[in-house]
C-alpha cells in the first residue's frame, strides 16, 4: 500500500515550480509596492484629486483574478505584443498588488496624527522632509502587517497563473499526478510546500514587526 | 498594432446565458457564506474551549485553510479524495473549497471580534439568569456580527471572486465556466471575459452597496 511511484526528480520538478511561484510573488510583489506607495501617498495626501485613481483600482480588487490574467492575455495578442506568458502573469499580479497596497499605504498615511505632522513642519521641516522623515517611517509601522498579509496572499494566488499556461508550484503537482495517478500524495506534498512558505513568511514578519516595536 | 476586429454583437448573444451563470454563482458565493459562518461559528467557540482535540482540530483547519491556496483546497477535494472512491462533482468540490477556505478566514475575524464584545456583557447576561447558551445566542453572538459586519461583507465578495476557480476542476455552469463555455465555441476571449469582468464588478459592488443598505436598516441605534 506504501510504495509510490513519486521518485526524487519528481520532488525536484515540484521545487522547480516552487522557485517559480516564488520568482512571480517577489517581482509582482516589488512592482506593485513601488506603485502602491506612489498611489498610496497620492490617495492620502491628496484625497480629491485622486478619487478616479480609486475608482481604477477598485476594479482590480472586484474582478476575479483569473478573469483578469485570460483577459490581459487576450489584450496581449489583441496588441500583438510579443510577451512571454510569465511577464502577462508579473503585470497582472503587479497590477493586483498595486490596488491592495494602496489602500493599505493609504490607511497607514492616514494614521499618522495630523498635529504630529504640523509639529514637524512648524520645526522647520519642509513638506517633502516631513513626509520622508516623520510621516514615512511611522506610516511603515502601521502598515507592515497589512503588506505581509498581502505577500502571503499574493503567494497564494499565484497558483492561478497556471490557467495562462505558466508551470508553477500547483501546475507541476498537476503534471506529476497526471503521469503517476496519485494525487491525494502529490498534492499533500504541494501543499506543505505552501505552508511552510506562508509559515516562513508569516513568522519572518512577525519577528520584524516585534523588533520595530522595540525600537519604538 | 489594432489588426483586430472586436465582435461585440456575438458576446451580447451570450449575455442571457451569461446572467444565468452569474446568478449560479451567486448562490454558490452566498451558500459557501452561510455555511462558512455557521462553522467559523463552531470552530471559535471549539477554540475557546477547554476539549484539547477540539482545539487542535480548529486550530489545524485554521491554519491550513489560510496557508494553502484557495484553488490547491478544491484541487485537493475533487482529485484528492477519489484516492478514497469519493468522486465528487465539480460543483460540490468547489463548493466545499470555499466554504473550507471561508470559514478559515471567517473564525479569525469572529476570534477578534469576541475579544471586542466586552466581558461584563455575558456575565450581565448570565447574572439576569439565562443559561450560557441563551446568553451566547440572545447577547454575545448578535453583538459580534455586529463587529465583524463589514469583514463580512469583504469576505462575500471574495467569496463571489473565487468561485471563478470552478472552471479549473471543470465547472461549466458558473459565471467563468459558461463564459469559457462560449470561449471555446467562438474564441472570442477577450470579449467574452470582458462581459464576465464587467458582471462580476457589478456583483460585487450590489453586494457592497446592499451590505451598505443592511448595515443602515440594521445598526441605527
Amino acid at each position: 500500500m506504501f510504495n509510490t511511484s513519486f521518485t526524487w526528480n519528481d520532488m525536484l520538478f515540484l521545487l522547480d515550480g516552487t522557485k517559480v511561484t516564488i520568482l512571480l510573488t517577489l517581482v509582482s510583489m516589488l512592482i506593485g509596492t513601488v506603485i502602491g506607495v506612489a498611489c498610496g501617498l497620492f490617495r492620502a495626501l491628496l484625497p480629491r484629486a485622486s478619487i478616479p485613481l480609486a475608482w481604477l483600482l477598485d476594479v482590480f480588487r472586484s474582478v476575479p483574478l483569473l478573469i483578469q490574467f485570460v483577459l490581459f492575455n487576450a489584450l496581449k495578442s489583441i496588441a500583438g505584443l510579443n510577451w512571454s506568458a510569465f511577464s502577462v502573469a508579473c503585470v497582472v499580479l503587479g497590477l493586483y498588488v498595486t490596488a491592495y497596497c494602496t489602500e493599505i499605504v493609504r490607511s497607514g498615511v492616514l494614521s499618522v496624527p495630523m498635529s504630529l505632522r504640523r509639529a514637524s513642519r512648524s520645526l522647520g521641516l519642509t513638506y517633502w522632509q516631513d513626509i520622508r522623515r516623520i510621516v514615512m517611517p511611522m506610516a511603515a509601522r502601521v502598515a507592515f502587517p497589512g503588506w505581509v498579509n498581502l505577500l502571503l496572499s499574493v503567494m497564494k494566488d499565484t497558483a492561478l497563473v497556471m490557467w495562462i499556461g505558466i508551470v508553477e508550484l500547483l501546475r507541476a503537482s498537476q503534471t506529476i499526478v497526471t503521469r503517476i495517478q496519485e494525487p491525494l500524495l502529490v498534492l499533500c506534498i504541494a501543499g506543505a510546500i505552501y505552508y511552510v512558505m506562508s509559515l516562513v513568511v508569516a513568522r519572518l514578519g512577525a519577528r520584524l514587526e516585534a523588533r520595530w516595536q522595540e525600537n519604538d | 498594432m489594432f489588426d483586430y476586429n472586436f465582435h461585440w454583437r456575438a458576446a451580447f448573444k451570450a449575455l442571457p446565458d451569461m446572467l444565468d451563470g452569474a446568478l449560479v454563482t451567486f448562490e454558490t458565493a452566498a451558500l459557501s457564506m452561510i455555511l462558512g459562518v455557521l462553522i467559523a461559528l463552531c470552530l471559535t467557540f471549539m477554540r475557546m474551549g477547554k476539549q484539547p482535540i477540539l482545539r487542535g482540530f480548529a486550530a489545524a483547519w485554521i491554519s491550513i485553510a489560510r496557508n494553502t491556496p484557495s484553488l490547491f483546497q478544491v484541487y485537493i477535494l475533487y482529485f484528492g479524495l477519489g484516492s478514497f472512491g469519493l468522486h465528487i462533482s465539480s460543483w460540490a468540490a468547489l463548493l466545499a473549497g470555499i466554504t473550507i477556505n471561508n470559514a478559515g478566514y471567517l473564525a479569525e475575524n469572529f476570534r477578534g471580534g469576541l475579544k471586542a464584545v466586552p466581558d461584563t456583557q455575558l456575565r450581565a447576561a448570565r447574572s439576569l439568569g439565562m443559561s450560557a447558551p441563551k446568553a451566547y445566542r440572545l447577547i454575545v453572538i448578535p453583538q459580534l456580527l455586529r463587529i465583524v459586519f463589514y469583514p463580512l461583507t469583504n469576505q462575500m465578495v471574495w467569496a463571489v471572486l473565487m468561485t471563478s476557480m470552478g472552471v479549473v476542476v471543470g465547472l461549466n455552469n458558473d459565471l467563468t465556466g459558461v463564459t469559457q463555455d462560449w470561449n471555446v465555441k467562438t474564441f472570442r476571449t477577450f470579449e467574452f471575459f470582458a462581459i464576465a469582468a464587467v458582471l462580476y464588478y457589478l456583483i460585487a459592488k450590489a453586494i457592497v452597496g446592499l451590505a451598505r443598505l443592511l448595515s443602515w436598516r440594521l445598526f441605527r441605534y
